[in-house]
């Protein structure tokens, strides 16, 4: 497969609200699948039961909102009310449960929605432990060990050490890989484009995660060969945008306003845990460690403020970015609330940002555009003075 | 409402005074709130929530907000925060017009509101001074786990206990929190009668707007005190006195006797325009026989009570009941009940713009309620304490098309 054909191949992926994948993959294998709003969970669990694991981040620009916004109020964020609209569409019928991360209160309320809208499907709020010291611990691995029992129960497949712990295996090399593409991206941000990466990236909310990791390789190794021009942009990071994802119009808008992007957090389920979860000792254990030890910074985890803003700032160091831009959806209390201190830890380091709000519908590109393009030339006119 | 007013003023002046007076203060959320712990400790609480709906009842708020607004906090976001944020910004004068203290620990009892965890990290970036993280789980199953228990247990004993000790120089001492606590359960029971005593027609009391103005807040940062008891004891008094005479509520209008509509309401009141927004009610001779609002501080109408017995356990089992910790599902049938169980005519949803953790599914509710009881709903929507959000005459044409609708539906029937 060409780089076009293969970019191409995940856009479709990215546009497909009716699942289609997950059909056949539940067709070929006779197995079940999970869906899970951003921005993290255990994949592994859904995996080593067998089951297709599949990240719903909404319905994007290409969903018309008809039945979604009756059960909203207009200042509610959008991706609860896409996600109702496929539910209520049918488009969500191929996946055998879904699952509620403790991100906000929005969907913590969508998780007691889906139980009366949906009855007869398994719907979970999952909460994560913000106090990360042994109590945490132990509560958390009290959860996994209770999902790992209703996995059980939707798969009817036991889940071994040994399932789990392939299961944890494929999922530290798909980690690895995507840490490979950003590393490759910010080293060649003119051959790695954003909105290719991007796509690549959201492709493993949904293949089955050994073919997402021949996926990514696939595309380094065509991108890298292909000869691109290697323009006079700025480096940016972007950061706020880890739950409702911007539209696909817009990720290509701001690589186009001058920006090359080389770090972010789309996704950022995909690439939560940091470093490897163990090979050795008990594979939930190792699995519970990794959430409480080694994952990146977000706006849904508590942080001391003592150390509020330096995972970024280390971020920007790592990356040599020239600024940050803070893209977060409108009305989303986790990005919200966060960026102010961030901005104050930024500016206290006197690294430029700029930041706008965006809905996953969002039309307003141009304005936008122009407003990342002026920052991109504020920097190259006067660095970070 | 003297004796309530008198209460509260005198806690603002004691906050005024603390540091001259050597008391140590611990900044922590209404809902989950372990008061009796931090009063075993001689700490004095401070409510930040609070802070903002007494300066939203005082016109104050509107200018904190703009004054956070322009240090880069969004306008999409809640507007308690922003109000203590620009409160703190021009000088933390408190509501009564008194300089609040700084922290000497912020207690984040993280229950059933995500906007709690950023609200504390914002202040300890300002104050500089230490949080305790009690992370309380919510009830996504509708239900408390041994697990849930266990986790909220070990936080108390191992994170909160140790840096109240720091905060406060003093060393915990049970025999002292079981007071508090027994305290407290005597105060619960006469709470739950007033509550219940809106079961008569005329019902005695107003529960939302009379429950949040008189007859809730002394449960926040008084509980477990004798003045406390002492409040719902005479209070309690003062409305079986009503029942037994056929009285209703008090309001700012008068007392509210001829009673045509009884309803219950959901979601929080808008503060900034408090008492117009009661008189809407009261115009139309409705009174609210319940709410949910009045439950942030504890489901006690649903057989919770302190208990001296298991100090940690009953901690632990009282933050995480309280309503905004509860599911949806279970959040429904709170309602449901409370329609069938004070007779309402109808329910009324109050959805509020800067609260997500109320706001969120309200409209889904409304749905459900109507189905399951077959009573009319209403919605309206406002603000807690953004002036910009409250649109009277939208409100009020709202509320009386809600009305007509009760009274035809109740013709009808």
């Amino acid at each position: 497969m060409g780089l076009e054909s293969l970019v191409q191949r995940c856009e479709d992926l990215c546009r497909d609200l009716d699942f289609n994948y997950v059909k056949e993959w539940k067709k070929k294998t006779g197995s079940k699948a999970v869906a899970f709003m951003p921005i993290y969970v255990p994949r592994e669990l859904i995996h080593a039961a067998g089951m297709l694991p599949v990240g719903i981040m909404g319905g994007g620009d290409d969903l018309e909102i008809i039945r979604g916004d009756a059960y909203f109020q207009s200042y509610i964020c959008r991706i609860p009310r896409s996600t109702i609209e496929l539910g209520l569409g049918g488009k969500l019928d191929c996946m055998d449960g879904f699952l509620f991360p403790a991100i906000c209160d929005v969907i913590r309320n969508l998780s007691g929605m889906w139980k009366i809208m949906f009855k007869e499907k398994y719907a979970k709020y999952l909460d994560f432990p913000q106090n990360l010291g042994k109590s945490g611990k132990n509560f958390y691995v009290q959860e996994l060990q209770q999902l790992k029992a209703d996995f059980e129960t939707i798969s009817g497949k036991k889940i071994t050490d040994e399932s789990l712990g392939r299961s944890n295996a494929l999922y530290n090399e798909n980690r690895e890989v995507l840490r490979e593409l950003y590393d490759l991206r910010s080293r060649y941000p003119h051959q790695i484009l954003t909105y290719e990466a991007y796509l690549i990236l959201r492709a493993s909310n949904i293949l089955e995660v050994s073919e997402h990791t021949r996926l990514v390789r696939d595309y380094m190794a065509l991108a890298m060969k292909k000869s691109r021009p290697n323009r006079d942009y700025v480096r940016v990071i972007v950061s706020g945008a880890f739950c409702e994802q911007p539209p696909l119009t817009l990720i290509r808008a701001l690589e186009g306003s001058g920006c090359y992007i080389v770090d972010d957090d789309w996704v950022l389920g995909a690439r939560y845990v940091l470093g490897a979860v163990s090979g050795s000792g008990d594979p939930l254990m190792a699995l519970a460690d990794s959430y409480m030890d080694k994952t990146v910074a977000t706006g849904s985890r508590h942080e001391d403020a003592s150390v509020k803003g330096d995972y970024l700032i280390r971020l920007v160091r790592e990356r040599r970015a020239d600024g940050v831009v803070f893209a977060a959806p409108s009305f989303c209390d986790p990005a919200l609330l966060e960026r102010p201190m961030l901005q104050d830890a930024l500016t206290a380091e006197n690294i430029p940002h700029t930041g706008f709000k965006y809905a996953e519908n969002t039309g307003q590109i141009q304005t936008i555009k122009e407003e990342t393009g002026t920052f991109a030339d504020s920097i190259k006119l006067w660095g970070a003075e | 409402m003297n004796i309530q007013k008198k209460m509260i003023g005198d806690h603002y002046k004691k906050l005024s005074t603390a540091k001259a007076d050597g008391k140590k203060v611990v900044y922590t959320f209404v809902p989950g709130n372990l008061n009796e712990l931090i009063l075993s400790f001689d700490m004095l609480p401070v409510h930040p929530e609070i802070n903002a709906l007494q300066s939203g009842m005082r016109k104050k708020s509107g200018d904190f907000i703009m004054e956070a607004e322009k240090s880069g906090h969004s306008e999409d976001v809640c507007t308690y925060v922003k109000c203590d944020i620009g409160m703190m910004k021009k000088g933390n004068i408190g509501p009564t017009g008194e300089k609040l203290p700084e922290p000497d620990l912020l207690l984040l009892s993280y229950t059933g509101c995500f906007t709690f965890m950023k609200w504390f990290e914002l202040l300890q970036k300002e104050y500089n001074c230490p949080v305790a993280m009690l992370h309380v789980p919510y009830q996504g199953d509708g239900e408390i786990t041994e697990s849930m228990k266990q986790y909220v247990v070990d936080q108390i004993r191992d994170t909160v206990i140790p840096a109240l000790e720091k905060a406060s120089g003093r060393k915990y001492d049970e025999n002292r929190l079981k007071e508090f606590l027994r305290s407290s359960a005597r105060a619960e029971d006469d709470l739950v009668a007033i509550w219940e005593s809106a079961k008569n027609r005329p019902s005695p009391i107003d529960a939302y707007f009379g429950g949040v103005y008189y007859i809730g807040p002394i449960f926040t940062a008084f509980r477990g005190l004798p003045e406390c008891e002492q409040y719902y004891k005479s209070l309690r008094k003062e409305v079986e006195y009503r029942v037994e005479h056929k009285m209703g509520p008090t309001t700012p209008e008068g007392e509210l006797n001829q009673q045509k509509f009884r309803v219950v309401v959901e979601g929080p009141p808008n503060w900034t325009s408090f008492r117009e927004f009661w008189k809407m009610f009261s115009d139309e001779g409705a009174v609210v026989v319940s709410s949910t609002y009045i439950t942030v501080g504890g489901l006690y109408d649903r057989g919770f009570r302190h208990d001296a017995g298991k100090p940690m356990e009953t901690m632990a089992e009282y933050c995480m009941g309280c309503y905004t910790n509860r599911n949806l599902p279970a959040r429904v049938d709170i309602l449901e009940k409370a329609i069938k169980d004070y007779h309402a005519d109808g329910f009324l949803i109050n959805s509020i713009k800067s609260c997500n953790s109320f706001s969120v599914g309200q409209l889904l509710m409304l749905r459900e309620l109507e189905k399951r009881t077959g009573k009319a709903g209403g919605f309206i929507e406002s603000d807690l304490v953004d002036p910009r959000y409250f649109s009277a005459s939208n409100i009020k044409n709202r509320l009386e098309s809600y009305f007509q609708m009760v009274a035809a539906k109740r013709a009808s029937t």
